[in-house]
C-alpha cells in the first residue's frame, strides 16, 4: 500500500521535473552573455564562419522553442547533452563530481544532527538554565555566521595554526585509493584501505563542519521549541503518573512527537546543503558539483547548468518524499 | 473505624510567581478510607486537580510541597522520586480530564496501557524481560482483558488503533483502562466526564462505581459538578481558593449545606422539576496571588459581615442542638464559616 502511494508521488514529481527544465533552460537564455563570445573572447582571432560552426554546433542558431524540445527529449532519453567548454557529456561530468557533493551533504547533515539532537533536547529539558542559554546563543551565532567566514576560521584555528586538520582537497595527494563508487570514505573501506579511510575521514571534518553549522543550528532551534510543547504536554504527564521515569517521559513520550515538526525542517535543510556547498567546495577546495556549476554558469555552459540543476531539484524532490514517508511512520494520524 | 489508606495532612502547594507566592493548595486536610468515593468539588482553578497532582509527587518545579501525603502511614513527601515512581500507576493511578489530549498520538492504545504493566514488572516470568517472548503475550492479554473490563468492543481489533481513531467516550475508557491496569487501589479522577456528551458521561460514571465495588478501589473524584458528586460519592470536599471550605458526607453536605460558598453552588444546579430559576453566585473566583484578608469568599458572599474580612477561620465541626454532626461512618461535618464559631445572623435576633 505504502510503496503504490510512492510510486505515485515518484511519478508526481515529472511534472515537477518538466517544470524546473522549462524555468532553467528559459533563465540561461535570458541571463545576459552568449556562450560563443565567451568562449571566442579568450581565443583570440576568430572567424565570422568559425562563430557560425560553432553556434549550429551548440544548435544555438536554432528557434528557441526547437532547443527546448530538443532539451525536453534528450532529457527523456537521459541525455543531457554535451557541455559547451569541456566537450563531453554532462552526465558524465555530473556523475565524476556528485560523489564528492553527496559525501560532503551526508557529513555535514551528520554533523548538524548529532550536534542538534543532544542540544536541542537537553535545552527542553533544562529551560532557561546556563546549557540553553549558551546552547541557544550559539545557534544563534550558527545560523548567522555565514558559511565562507566559518570555514576559513576553522582553517586559521584548526589547520594553519594547530595543524589537526588538512586544509583542502578530498584526500592526502601522497595516499592511493582505488575508485569504486566514488564515495571516497566507502571506498576506503570497501578495498579495506586503512590509511585512505582515516585521510578521507580527516579531510571531510572541516567542510562538513561549516556546512552543518547552520544545519545543527536551525534543528536544535525547531527541536527545542516543539519539545518544549511536548513536555508540558497532558500525555507526558500522564507516562509521569503511569510511574515512568524522567528518561522514558523525555526519550520516547515526548520525543517521539517532537520528531514531527522536526524531520520537516530538516527535509527542507536538504536543499540549504546542496545551495551552501558551491560556497564550502570553493574554501575547501572540495571537487564537488557545486563548483562545477559556478564555473558552468560564468562560460554560459547550458547544458552543464540545466544539467547540474535538474540533479538539485530531483535530489530535493527525493528527500522530501523520503520526509514524507518517515512522516507516515511518525504521526499515526497522517495517512500518505 | 477503619484505617484512612490515603491521609493528607496539611498539604499545602506553592507555585512562585513573579506577583508572589501563590498558594494553589492551602492547608488541606483529607482522610480517603478504603472503599469511598470521596468527591472534590469546586469551580476551576480552586486547586482540586493541584491536590491531584500533589499526592502524586508531579508538581513541576519551582512549585513545592509542604505537609504530608500518607500512604498507609507513609509519608509520600518524603520518598525519592525513583519510589515515587513505584507507586505512581501502581498503587495510585490517575484518570486525567481531557482523553485526546492524554493519550499520546503517536502510540497505539494498546501499547500505552500495556506499558503500565510493563514499568511496574507486573507479569514478571521466569526471563529477564528483553529474552522474554512470552511476557509480552501475556501483557496483551491483560490489556485486552482491561480493555473488555472497561467496555471497549472487540478490544482486539483495537489493540494496535491509535487513539485519534477511538470517539471520545472510547478515549476515556482507554484512559480509565491505563489506570486500571495494575490494579491500584486508589484512583484519582479528575474531572473524567468533563469532555464528554451527558449521555456518555453516565456509561463513564456507570464504570467507575462498578470498579470502585468490584475492585475495591477508593476513588477521589475531582469535579466542578456537585449534582454529579451527589450522585456518586459517598463524601464530598467543597474547595474554594485552595482551601477546603466545607466537608462531609454527602448527605450532610447536600441537604443541610453550612458554607454559603456550597449553598450558592447548589443553587447553580438546574432543578429539572421544579424549573426555578438558577440562582448565580456573584463575581468570580480571587486571583490566588491577591486573597484577600479573611474569609476568601466573602467578597462574594451574601451573608457577608465586616468581621468576615479580618480574621482567619478554621474548620470547625457543625454544630446542631448543641452536638457535632457526625455520620455514622465516623465523618464529623465541617465548614469554614464565621457563623459556627461564633456570630449570630441578623436574622437570627
Amino acid at each position: 500500500m505504502r510503496l503504490v502511494k510512492i510510486l505515485e508521488r515518484l511519478l508526481a514529481a515529472i511534472p515537477i521535473m518538466i517544470g524546473v527544465a522549462v524555468i532553467v533552460f528559459l533563465f540561461m537564455r535570458l541571463t545576459p552573455g552568449d556562450p560563443v563570445d565567451i568562449m571566442m573572447g579568450q581565443g583570440g582571432m576568430v572567424t565570422a564562419g568559425e562563430i557560425e560552426r560553432l553556434r549550429s554546433e551548440f544548435n544555438l542558431d536554432k528557434p528557441l522553442h526547437e532547443q527546448l524540445a530538443l532539451f525536453l527529449f534528450g532529457l527523456l532519453r537521459g541525455d543531457m547533452g554535451n557541455s559547451f567548454t569541456k566537450q563531453r557529456p554532462v552526465a558524465q561530468l555530473i556523475a565524476e563530481r556528485l560523489p564528492a557533493t553527496i559525501e560532503l551533504a551526508l557529513g555535514a547533515m551528520l554533523f548538524g544532527l548529532l550536534v542538534a539532537f543532544p542540544i536541542g533536547i537537553i535545552s527542553a529539558v533544562r529551560q532557561n538554565s546556563l546549557t540553553d542559554r549558551l546552547s541557544m546563543a550559539g545557534a544563534f551565532l550558527g545560523i548567522s555566521m555565514p558559511p565562507f567566514w566559518l570555514g576559513i576560521l576553522l582553517i586559521l584555528i584548526f589547520s594553519v595554526h594547530l595543524k589537526w586538520l588538512p586544509v583542502q582537497g578530498r584526500i592526502g595527494a601522497d595516499v592511493h585509493l582505488t575508485t569504486v563508487t566514488g564515495f571516497y570514505v566507502l571506498d576506503s573501506i570497501l578495498t579495506g584501505n586503512r590509511e585512505a579511510l582515516i585521510s578521507s575521514l580527516r579531510h571531510l571534518v572541516l567542510p562538513s563542519v561549516t556546512l552543518g553549522a547552520a544545519v545543527a543550528a536551525i534543528v536544535a532551534r525547531v527541536l527545542r521549541s516543539s519539545m518544549l510543547e511536548c513536555l508540558r504536554s497532558d500525555y507526558v504527564k500522564l507516562a509521569r503518573a503511569k510511574g515512568a521515569g524522567e528518561f522514558s517521559a523525555v526519550a520516547k513520550h515526548a520525543l517521539r512527537n517532537a520528531l514531527i515538526p522536526t524531520v520537516t525542517v530538516v527535509g527542507l535543510q536538504v536543499g540549504v546543503l546542496l545551495g551552501g556547498n558551491m560556497i564550502v567546495e570553493a574554501v575547501f577546495g572540495w571537487p564537488g558539483l557545486g563548483r562545477l556549476v559556478v564555473d558552468a554558469i560564468f562560460a554560459r555552459d547550458f547544458p552543464l547548468v540545466q544539467g547540474a540543476v535538474m540533479v538539485y531539484a530531483f535530489t530535493f524532490v527525493a528527500a522530501n518524499l523520503i520526509v514524507d514517508v518517515l512522516y507516515t511512520y511518525l504521526n499515526p494520524k497522517i495517512e500518505m | 473505624m477503619a484505617r484512612p489508606i490515603l491521609e493528607l495532612r496539611n498539604l499545602t502547594t506553592v507555585f512562585p510567581t513573579r506577583r508572589g507566592e501563590v498558594r494553589a493548595v492551602d492547608a488541606v486536610n483529607l482522610a480517603l478510607y478504603p472503599g469511598q468515593i470521596l468527591g472534590l468539588v469546586g469551580e476551576s482553578g480552586c486547586g482540586k486537580s493541584t491536590v491531584l497532582l500533589s499526592i502524586l509527587g508531579l508538581i513541576a518545579r519551582p512549585g513545592r510541597i509542604t505537609g504530608e501525603v500518607l500512604l498507609d502511614g507513609r509519608d509520600l513527601t518524603k520518598l525519592s522520586n525513583r519510589e515515587l515512581r513505584r507507586l505512581r500507576g501502581k498503587e495510585i493511578a490517575m484518570i486525567f480530564q481531557d482523553p485526546l489530549s492524554t493519550l499520546n498520538p503517536a502510540f497505539p492504545v494498546g501499547e500505552q496501557i500495556r506499558e503500565s504493566l510493563r514499568l511496574h514488572n507486573m507479569l514478571p516470568g521466569p526471563w529477564l524481560w528483553p529474552f522474554d517472548a512470552g511476557r509480552r503475550q501475556r501483557e496483551k492479554e491483560r490489556v485486552l482483558q482491561v480493555m473488555e473490563e472497561v467496555g471497549i468492543p472487540a478490544p482486539e481489533a483495537r489493540y494496535r488503533a491509535y487513539p485519534h481513531q477511538f470517539s471520545g467516550g472510547m478515549q476515556q475508557r482507554a484512559l480509565i483502562a491505563i489506570g486500571l491496569a495494575c490494579n491500584p487501589r486508589i484512583l484519582l479522577a479528575d474531572e473524567p466526564t468533563t469532555a464528554l456528551d451527558v449521555t456518555i458521561q453516565a456509561q463513564i460514571i456507570a464504570l467507575m462505581k462498578r470498579i470502585n465495588q468490584e475492585h475495591g478501589a477508593a476513588i477521589i473524584l475531582v469535579t466542578h459538578d456537585l449534582g454529579l458528586a451527589a450522585e456518586f460519592c459517598d463524601h464530598i470536599a467543597v474547595m474554594y481558593a485552595g482551601r477546603i471550605v466545607e466537608i462531609g458526607s454527602v448527605d450532610q453536605v447536600i441537604e443541610n449545606p453550612q458554607h454559603p460558598y456550597t449553598q450558592g453552588l447548589l443553587r447553580c444546579i438546574p432543578n429539572l422539576k421544579e424549573r426555578r430559576p438558577l440562582q448565580p453566585i456573584p463575581g468570580s473566583v480571587p486571583d490566588l496571588a491577591d486573597l484577600p484578608l479573611g474569609c476568601a469568599f466573602a467578597p462574594r458572599c451574601p451573608d457577608f459581615q465586616p468581621v468576615c474580612a479580618e480574621g482567619f477561620f478554621r474548620l470547625q465541626p457543625v454544630i446542631e442542638n448543641g452536638r457535632k454532626k457526625v455520620h455514622r461512618s465516623g465523618e464529623v461535618h465541617m465548614a469554614r464559616c464565621l457563623r459556627l464559631t461564633g456570630y449570630r445572623m441578623p436574622e437570627d435576633d
